[in-house]
């Protein structure tokens, strides 16, 4: 509460400078490995954002985001393969190797294929939702690993990354600001629809849908447009993710990776603005320093999300900064 | 030519074995209190829901301002003018009261699709909702998370929701219940004037209220309607007295 910001605020304050600074003096370190380590966090992030759009503000545990990741990526991986080639894609359409395209496609077909997932799963909640979530993208995963043209099984490289207007994005450092710009602008977007009608009505729906329909509001509806817009969200999370490492697979949407987004959100602290950083900086440094001396640093991850599940349900941000209010 | 707001026709509901509502036929008028009373369990709060779009009836019509209601979700009959508040309040625990009640100005303006502008300093939803806080009596305990209200501030809570909706008709499930005798008394005035606003169907199981406010009664019992008239006619049928009022008349 000192000079007025929440310690919310300062700890957001602090993990931005972490995210922006880290990498920075990595570099003039001479270690740019540490900055596509930065990179993998704020793409996770980006994708646990989306995420956090229906899980956190509206309480729809979609066990599939996965698959919007995965959709993302391939985007990325399918466009710039065939750029290479210099063909066209599906019906005479142009390839491209052009970010903000390619972000722009998976964006778009992600909302496409959320609007009939989400219409569907929406007519069920609770475990029946997670279920059904997970069915859709088990669908999408399958898909992928049955489609040999794109690599299958084995997935899909991409043999350059691809490019975006007055970046080098083949150096790390400037490949991670433009992750950290999307990011940022993904932070903008998530704290703009929690402070709006829509985003009062989504919370609304999570706490009490009865009472949204009391007031005349049909929670289906927002929902659904909740649902979408997180899905977009995580599918250019992973367009970005296909670029970071040069190689997309069915992998991107599996089942443990829509788990993975849920702990990221749960960790951090679910419906929070830096929820999901937080989640992804602890969940990535976990990997990194604990996956080069053991195999089972998943079991260490577990206690913790145990640790955080029993004695901090806001998350880490929730400990650091107490339970969220709304005025 | 009728002036009755609403009307149910012989509406049939039944849970399993148990007929929870059995045949109810009433209408609520234009500028009247339709109190609505009877023992625990008699189907007073499953008639609301049917009325209100959570339960869908297993026959007969509501028809309201003339047009039918079947096939109408909550959403949509609360769009319509049907506003009402809940015997077990249902509010959105983590909001404040203003924040719900702003909810309720947000839905009445038809304007949940707006993504950008923040809520917080929006006067035109802040101050028509404190204006409902006041109109209550909560106007104190506005920035309160409505989980952290008493059962009787939450009654209040959800009038002053209702109010904020502007509905053309009031369902109202005991609105009294926890209220206290002080508060019960402030209620019985305010509603006393609401009437005027918008005609008012009430459960309620206080009653001296019931006998203050009542322009009409409809005793339900085992999902029936045993009688209908004014305070004096209920007041006085024997088979009221013998069904449900015992010695409180
Ligand atoms: N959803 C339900 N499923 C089964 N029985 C119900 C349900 N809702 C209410 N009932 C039963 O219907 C009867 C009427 O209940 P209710 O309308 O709540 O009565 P009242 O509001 O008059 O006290 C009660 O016997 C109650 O147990
Ligand atoms: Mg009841």
């Amino acid at each position: 509460m000192m000079a007025g910001l929440s310690r919310e605020k300062t700890a957001n304050i602090v993990l931005a400078l972490l995210l922006l600074g880290v990498p920075l003096a990595a570099v003039a370190a001479g270690e740019p490995f540490y900055v596509t380590l930065a990179t993998r966090i704020v793409i996770l992030a980006l994708a646990a954002i989306g995420l956090n759009i229906a899980l956190g503000l509206g309480g729809l545990v979609s066990f599939g985001h996965a698959a919007f990741f995965g959709l993302g990526g391939y985007v990325a991986g399918i466009l710039a393969t065939h750029a290479f080639n210099g063909e066209t894609v599906l019906f005479g359409l142009p390839s491209t190797t052009s970010m903000p395209v390619i972000w722009l496609v998976a964006v778009v077909l992600c909302g496409l294929v959320a609007l009939p997932i989400g219409a569907i799963s929406l007519r069920t909640s609770g475990v029946y939702f997670i279920m059904i979530t997970l069915a859709f993208a088990q669908m999408i995963y399958y898909f992928a690993v049955s489609w040999p043209d794109y690599g299958g099984e084995d997935g899909l490289s991409l043999y350059v990354r691809n490019t975006f207007p007055g970046v080098n994005t083949a150096q790390p450092l400037p490949y991670f600001l433009v992750c950290l710009g999307v990011l940022a602008a993904a932070v903008c977007l998530f704290w703009l629809l929690r402070g709006s009608r829509f985003g009062a009505a989504l919370e609304a729906a999570r706490q009490n849908t009865t009472r949204l329909s009391a007031v005349g509001i049909a929670p289906f509806n927002i929902k659904l447009v909740a649902f979408v817009i997180s899905a977009m969200v995580t599918g250019l999370a992973g367009a970005l993710f296909a670029d970071l490492n040069r190689f997309v697979s069915p992998s991107m949407a599996s089942w443990q990776m829509s788990g993975e987004l849920i702990v990221l959100i749960i960790l951090g602290g679910k419906g929070r603005l830096f929820g999901p950083i937080a989640g992804a900086i602890v969940y990535v440094l976990f990997e990194f320093a604990l996956g080069g001396i053991t195999e089972r640093w998943q079991f260490f991850l577990g206690l913790m999300l145990l640790g955080v599940v029993l004695f901090a349900r806001g998350g880490l941000l929730g400990l650091v900064a107490g339970r969220a209010r709304h005025d | 030519m009728t002036d009755a707001i609403l009307e149910l026709t012989d509406i049939r509901k039944s849970f399993g074995a148990l007929k929870a509502t059995d045949g109810v036929s009433l209408d609520l008028r234009v500028g009247e209190i339709h109190a609505l009373i009877g023992p625990n369990g008699a189907g007073k709060s499953t008639l609301i829901h049917q009325i209100s779009g959570s339960l869908k009836p297993d026959s007969g019509s509501i028809r309201f301002q003339g047009q039918d209601m079947a096939g109408l979700d909550m959403a949509a009959r609360a769009r319509r003018g049907l506003g009402r508040s809940f015997q077990i309040s249902s509010l959105a625990p983590e909001f404040s009261a203003l924040r719900n009640v702003m909810l309720a100005v947000q839905a009445r303006q038809g304007s949940s699709f707006r993504f950008f502008r923040p809520v917080a300093g929006d006067r035109s939803l802040t101050e028509p909702a404190m204006a409902m806080l006041e109109r209550v009596g909560l106007q104190d305990r506005a920035r309160v998370p409505a989980a952290e209200l008493s059962h009787g501030e939450r009654r209040q809570l959800e009038v002053a929701i209702a109010l904020a909706l502007g509905p053309k008709a009031f369902l109202l499930d005991e609105p009294m219940a926890g209220l206290g005798p002080d508060g019960s008394k402030r209620l019985t005035g305010f509603l006393d004037a609401l009437r005027s606003e918008a005609p008012i169907l009430l459960v309620e199981h206080d009653m001296d209220a019931v006998f203050a406010l009542a322009d009409r009664i409809s005793v339900l019992v085992y999902g029936s309607i045993i009688a209908t008239g004014t305070v004096d006619e209920i007041r006085a049928n024997p088979e009221v007295r013998r069904a449900y009022l015992g010695d409180a008349a």
